[in-house]
C-alpha cells in the first residue's frame, strides 16, 4: 500500500510540472503589459521600464542562454522568471499581487477557509439529501416517485449554477427576507477567526450566536452550489443500488427472512457506495470551479471571488497563484478518492 | 447475381434493419423523445428567430418601456435600456447553439486526432499525448477555460476556443481507448495479416467502434458546453455587450435584478431548457447505444 502511495504521489510530479508550465505560459501571453496597466497607457517609457525590471518582466521566460553563453556556467540556464517562480513555490512564495503587494500565499490562506467552508456546507447537501433520496427512489424503483426523483436529478445538472444563486438571492433573501443575500457575517455579528470556517469557529468558541449567524449565511451559497452535485449523488446511488439489489447475496438476504431494513444497511448500501464516493469526490472538482461563480454572486470572500477580481484587475500573479491552487488541490483530492477505494472495499488490493 | 453481391445486400440489409430498430428504441424512450422535442423546438425557433423578431442589436433602444414589466406586448418585459427581453432571448439562441455546437465539433476533431495518434503512432508520442491530456483534466471544470480566456482577451471566439480546448482531452481518451482495444482484437490483428494498411483498419474498425461512445459524448457535451458559454458571459469573459449572450443578459439583469427580476429569469430557464433537452437526448443515446454505460 505504501509503495503503492508513493508511486502514486511521484505520479503526480510531471502533471503538476505541466499544470505549472501550462499557466506560466498563459499568463506570460496576457494580451497588454502588466506594466502599462498599472501605470496607463501614457505612462513615461523610463518607468515602464524600470517597473518592468521591478517586477522581473524584462527576464528571460524560461532559458537565460545569454548569460549561459557569457558566464559557461550550466546553472546561470535556470536564471530566468520560471525557474524562479518555480523556486520560490516550493519555498511557499508564490509572488505578490501587482496591485496591493499582498504575497499571495497570504491571500490563498487567508481565503482559502472561505471556500472550503462552502465546498464543504454544499457537498454535505449534496449526501444529506442525494444519498437517501437515491436509495428511495431505487427500491421504488419504476413508480412515479423513481421517475419524479430522476427527472429533478437530470433538472438539477442542467441548472447554470450562477443563475440559481441570482434565483435563489430574490426568493428566499428579497421576497421572504428568511435568509441574508450576500457575504459571510452580518455587520454587527463578529467571529474570533480560528480555523476561518466560521460555523465550526463559532461553535468552538462557544459562539453560538455568530455560529447561528454564519450557518445562515451559508444556506443559500451552498444551495446554489451544491445542486449539481446533489443530481449527480442522487443518479450514482441509485443505480448502484439497483445493482446492488439485483445481487445473489441480496436475494440471499432476503431469503433468510431478514428486515427489508437490514438488507439495506448490512448488505446493499455498502456495497453500493463505492461508486457514490467517486462521484462525490470527482464532484469536488466542479465545486471548486463552480465556487467562481458561486462566490461571485454571493459576494463570498473566498479563493473565487479573488481569481475573479484578480483577472478583471489583470493581477497575473493572483491568476496564476490561485489557479495551480485549485488545480494541484484538484490533483490530490482525485488521489484521496482513488485511495479511498481500499478502505471501502478491501477486495481492491494495490500492488 | 453473383454471391459476393448477394453477400453484400445482406449485410447492408441487416445494418439498415439494426438502424431502425435504434431509431425505433429511441422513440420508446420517452426522455429521450422529450429531450428530442425540446432541442428540435430550440433549433426551429432560433433559426426562425429573425422571421419571427427582427432583430438589430445597435436599434433596439425603446427608454420609454425601461425596465417594464412582461405584458402581452412584451412577454418577457424590458430591460434598462428598453429592449424587449422576448426577442433578445429568442435570439440568443442562435448565439448559444451555434456556440455549443462549434465548440464541441472543434473539440472532437481535435481530440480525436490526438486519440487516434496516441493510440495508433504510441512511443514518445503517446506519452507526450497522455501528458498533456493529464495536464488538462487536472484543471477542474471551466476553471482552464477562465484561465484562457482571461489570457487571450475577452470575446465570444476566445470563449469557444477556450471550451473546446477544454473539452479535447476527454475525446482523446475515448478513442485512444478504442485504438487499444481494436489494435488487441483478433479480427483487427487477422486483416492486418492480411495486409490491410493503417489508414484502412482506422477506417474500416476504429472509427465506427469509437462512433456510439463518442455520439454519447458529443451531446452530453454540448449541453456542457452551453452552459459554459453562459458562465463566461455571465463573468464578462464572454461574449459582449450589446449581444443578446444569455449569460450576458443575465449579468446585465444581476445589477438590476430587485427592480426587474425578469431581465435574468427568462435567460436563465432558456439555458436550463438547452442544457437539458440536450442531457436528456444524449442519456437516452447511450441508453440505446450502450446499455454497458448505463450507470455511469
Amino acid at each position: 500500500m505504501t509503495a503503492y502511495i508513493v508511486r502514486r504521489l511521484l505520479g503526480l510530479v510531471p502533471v503538476l510540472i505541466g499544470v505549472t508550465l501550462l499557466i506560466f505560459f498563459l499568463t506570460r501571453i496576457i494580451p497588454g503589459d502588466p506594466a502599462i496597466a498599472m501605470l496607463g497607457e501614457r505612462a513615461a517609457p523610463n518607468l515602464v521600464e524600470r517597473l518592468r525590471a521591478d517586477l522581473g518582466l524584462d527576464r528571460p521566460l524560461f532559458f537565460n542562454t545569454a548569460e549561459y553563453r557569457e558566464t559557461g556556467r550550466f546553472g546561470d540556464l535556470f536564471d530566468s522568471q520560471y525557474f524562479d517562480y518555480m523556486g520560490g513555490m516550493l519555498r511557499g512564495d508564490l509572488g505578490r499581487s501587482i496591485l496591493t503587494l499582498v504575497p499571495i500565499t497570504q491571500s490563498l490562506l487567508h481565503r482559502f477557509p472561505a471556500t472550503l467552508e462552502l465546498t464543504l456546507a454544499a457537498m454535505l447537501l449534496a449526501v444529506a439529501i442525494g444519498i437517501p433520496a437515491g436509495m428511495w427512489a431505487a427500491l421504488r424503483r419504476g413508480t412515479l416517485a423513481d421517475t419524479s426523483v430522476m427527472l429533478v436529478a437530470i433538472a438539477g445538472v442542467s441548472f447554470p449554477v450562477f443563475w440559481l444563486g441570482i434565483i435563489l438571492i430574490y426568493v428566499f433573501a428579497v421576497v421572504l427576507g428568511w435568509l441574508p443575500p450576500s457575504g459571510r457575517l452580518s455587520v454587527s455579528t463578529s467571529i474570533q477567526p480560528i480555523t476561518g470556517m466560521y460555523v465550526l469557529d463559532g461553535l468552538l468558541a462557544g459562539n453560538f450566536k455568530g455560529a447561528l449567524n454564519a450557518a445562515r449565511h451559508l444556506v443559500l451559497p451552498a444551495l446554489a452550489l451544491g445542486t449539481i452535485p446533489l443530481a449527480i449523488v442522487v443518479r450514482m446511488t441509485r443505480s448502484a443500488m439497483l445493482e446492488v439489489l439485483g445481487q445473489d447475496y441480496v436475494r440471499t438476504a432476503r431469503a433468510k427472512g431478514l428486515s427489508e431494513l437490514k438488507v439495506v444497511r448490512k448488505h446493499s448500501l455498502r456495497n453500493a457506495l463505492l461508486p457514490v464516493v467517486t462521484v462525490i469526490g470527482l464532484s469536488f472538482g466542479s465545486l471548486l470551479s463552480g465556487a467562481i461563480l458561486t462566490e461571485t454572486v454571493f459576494s463570498w470572500p473566498g479563493i473565487g471571488r479573488w481569481v475573479y477580481d484578480g483577472i478583471a484587475a489583470r493581477d497575473y500573479p493572483i491568476i496564476q497563484g490561485g489557479v495551480i491552487f485549485v488545480a494541484t488541490l484538484f490533483v490530490f483530492v482525485n488521489l484521496l478518492v482513488d485511495l479511498s477505494y481500499t478502505l471501502i472495499d478491501p477486495r481492491i488490493q494495490y500492488a | 447475381m453473383d454471391a459476393a453481391a448477394t453477400a453484400q445486400n445482406g449485410l447492408e440489409g441487416t445494418s439498415r434493419k439494426r438502424g431502425n430498430d435504434l431509431v425505433r428504441r429511441f422513440f420508446r424512450h420517452p426522455t429521450g423523445v422529450l429531450g428530442l422535442a425540446i432541442v428540435a423546438f430550440l433549433v426551429l425557433v432560433s433559426l426562425l428567430a429573425p422571421v419571427l423578431k427582427p432583430y438589430d442589436a445597435r436599434r433596439d433602444r425603446d427608454l420609454r418601456a425601461r425596465l417594464s414589466p412582461p405584458s402581452a406586448e412584451r412577454w418577457f418585459g424590458a430591460d434598462e435600456l428598453g429592449r424587449d427581453n422576448f426577442t433578445r432571448v429568442l435570439h440568443g439562441g442562435r448565439i448559444s447553439l451555434r456556440a455549443g455546437l462549434i465548440a464541441v465539433a472543434f473539440a472532437v476533431v481535435i481530440g480525436t486526432l490526438l486519440g487516434l495518434i496516441a493510440g495508433y503512432v504510441g512511443g514518445w508520442l503517446d506519452t507526450v499525448i497522455v501528458w498533456l491530456v493529464d495536464i488538462l483534466l487536472a484543471f477542474p471544470g471551466i476553471l482552464l477555460a477562465i484561465a484562457i480566456v482571461a489570457t487571450l482577451g475577452p470575446n465570444l471566439t476566445n470563449a469557444l476556443i477556450a471550451i473546446a480546448i477544454t473539452q479535447v482531452p476527454i475525446y482523446t481518451r475515448i478513442v485512444r481507448s478504442v485504438v487499444m482495444q481494436v489494435r488487441q482484437s483478433e479480427y483487427v490483428q487477422a486483416v492486418r495479416a492480411l495486409g490491410s494498411g493503417s489508414i484502412r483498419v482506422v477506417l474500416k474498425h476504429v472509427l465506427p467502434n469509437s462512433l456510439a461512445p463518442l455520439i454519447v459524448q458529443l451531446t452530453l457535451s454540448i449541453g456542457t458546453a452551453i452552459l459554459d458559454v453562459a458562465a463566461l458571459g455571465f463573468l464578462g469573459l464572454g461574449a459582449q455587450p450589446p449581444a443578446p449572450e444569455w449569460g450576458l443578459m443575465i449579468r446585465d439583469g444581476f445589477s438590476q435584478f430587485l427592480r426587474a427580476p425578469w431581465m435574468s429569469i427568462f435567460p436563465g430557464i432558456a439555458i436550463f431548457l438547452a442544457v437539458v433537452g440536450f442531457n436528456l437526448l444524449g442519456d437516452a443515446i447511450r441508453d440505446i447505444l450502450d446499455p454497458r454505460l448505463r450507470n455511469l
